[in-house]
């Protein structure tokens, strides 16, 4: 199988990857829950992990890294912990569902107003829109860092100027980029990123995480198990205890740790030159094919996400094609991304997206585009 | 049971900030272990920093270094 789905999950993962995760299951007790040899393993494993990941993205806190089982996770943790009734809140129209989907809920529950920046028919957002729709009440910023669907990067720096500058908080939706670009959580000027362990990170899925500027107080979503202080009535406030009630992950984590090493060896710039060279050779082998179109601004830097169709194809029959026919595996309909397939007008068809990772080949990458060509030709 | 010697003994208000005093100890070499949370301190559960009472000084330091807010910093007896 030629695997280009990795904007799903990676696929491929580092093979220390799975050997962590399986040493972890062997020897890992439960991480905060007593100091056998077994408990110790695992606080070990998971601290390490929390060290690892707050220099990997700049968070000047290992104690405000919080693991979660996936990205969605943190971004309800950080939506529902931060926003109260009364509150406004500034997306985009990029965003996935993991975003939308608690800002209305917020909104219906919370009486939360939101707002979202719009897009265009090139999924390309306004900066001039992030002032125009701020208000006084503004309490954060939430956008991702790439599309999920187009790969457009967001200028995420001229963001949190203007966030910051009207008293918000910044929370940044990094699945499309952590791992795949040099996600410096200090220079972007974030507040609050949020991360999964799965996709461009190439750690197991069920991991995924926060990392919080200091400061910023966020309540927690779930209480429960902490292994300390069992007799308060309430969720410890220190962080990462407030927001990681129950047994966490240690597992995946363990093989999330080992993913991070890995990244760590080849080097950040070593994967988004990669990343970006393999997108770059793609675009440009079939955007000129006839029938084909391509979604998304290719003038700059760009996440490793092509997404594309044929005249008026259905996306689930060309992707289904694509498997059936040539082991090609992609991503057809609407990707989470409700308001930008409207604005791109492809909501009744939907797109058939191709996403690359490290360990994508350039013959894999010709194989597709191959394979699009003759699919366009009949 | 083993004997019960005098010891200082750090609480801490999650296992996070454990870790990060084990791991200032480790590399610093200052003694001590992580253990269950004595009763006394804590009817809750937990880990705690137990170390020989003559590296009391060291222990402080380490815990500062390491920048933790512990729960309490205790002097007691245990096995």
């Amino acid at each position: 199988m030629i695997y280009l789905d990795n904007a799903a999950t990676t696929l491929r993962k580092p093979p220390q990857v799975g050997q962590a995760m399986l040493d972890a299951l062997q020897t890992l007790g439960n991480s905060s829950r007593g100091t056998h040899a077994g408990a110790l393993d695992a606080a070990h494993t998971i601290y390490g992990a929390r060290v690892k990941l707050a220099q990997f993205f700049h968070c000047a806190r290992p104690d405000h890294v919080v693991f979660t089982s996936n990205i969605t996770e943190s971004l309800n943790i950080a939506l529902c912990g931060l926003l109260r009734p009364g509150d406004h809140a500034l997306s985009t129209d990029l965003e996935h569902n993991s975003v939308l989907r608690p800002l209305y809920r917020l909104s219906a529950e919370r009486g939360v107003a939101v707002d979202f920046v719009p897009a265009d028919r090139q999924g390309c957002i306004d900066y001039d829109d992030f002032e125009r729709l701020m208000r006084p009440n503004t309490k954060l910023v939430v956008c991702t860092h790439a599309s999920n669907l187009t790969g457009n990067l967001v200028d995420i720096n001229r963001i949190s100027a203007i966030a910051h500058a009207h008293g918000a908080l910044l929370v940044l939706d990094a699945a499309q980029t952590a791992g795949t670009r040099d996600v410096d959580m200090e220079a972007l000027g974030v507040d609050v990123l949020c991360f999964t362990g799965h996709k461009g990170l190439m750690g197991p899925q069920g991991t995924g995480g926060m990392c919080i500027r200091e400061g910023v107080e966020i309540a927690p979503f779930k209480v429960g198990g902490t292994g300390v202080q069992t007799y308060s009535v309430t969720q410890p406030e220190q962080y990462p205890t407030r927001l990681e009630a129950g047994t966490l992950n240690g597992h995946g984590i363990a093989g999330l740790s080992a993913a991070i090493d890995y990244l760590n060896e080849i080097g950040a710039e070593a994967v988004e030159a990669r990343e970006l060279a393999l997108t770059r050779r793609f675009y440009e082998a079939v955007r000129m094919i006839p029938g084909i179109t391509v979604y998304g601004d290719f003038s700059g830097a760009h996440a490793g996400i092509v997404a594309l169709n044929i005249r008026d194809c259905d996306s689930g029959e060309i992707s289904d094609a694509l498997s059936e026919d040539y082991g090609i595996a992609t991503r057809p309909g609407a990707h989470c991304a409700p308001r930008l397939h409207e604005a791109l007008g492809t909501k009744a068809q939907g797109a058939v997206r191709f996403s690359f990772s490290w360990f994508t080949t350039e013959a894999e990458v010709d194989a597709a585009a191959d394979a699009l060509r003759e699919l366009a030709q009949a | 049971m083993r004997e019960k010697t005098l010891r200082t003994v750090v609480a801490f208000h999650t296992t996070t900030d454990a870790l990060a005093v084990e791991t200032y100890c480790a590399a610093h070499g200052v003694p001590g272990r992580l253990i269950p949370l004595p009763t006394i301190i804590s009817a809750g559960c937990g880990m705690c920093w137990s170390a020989p009472d003559a590296a009391r000084s060291a222990v402080d330091e380490a815990v500062r270094s390491a920048g933790v807010d512990p729960a309490g910093v205790y002097q007691m007896l245990l096995s």
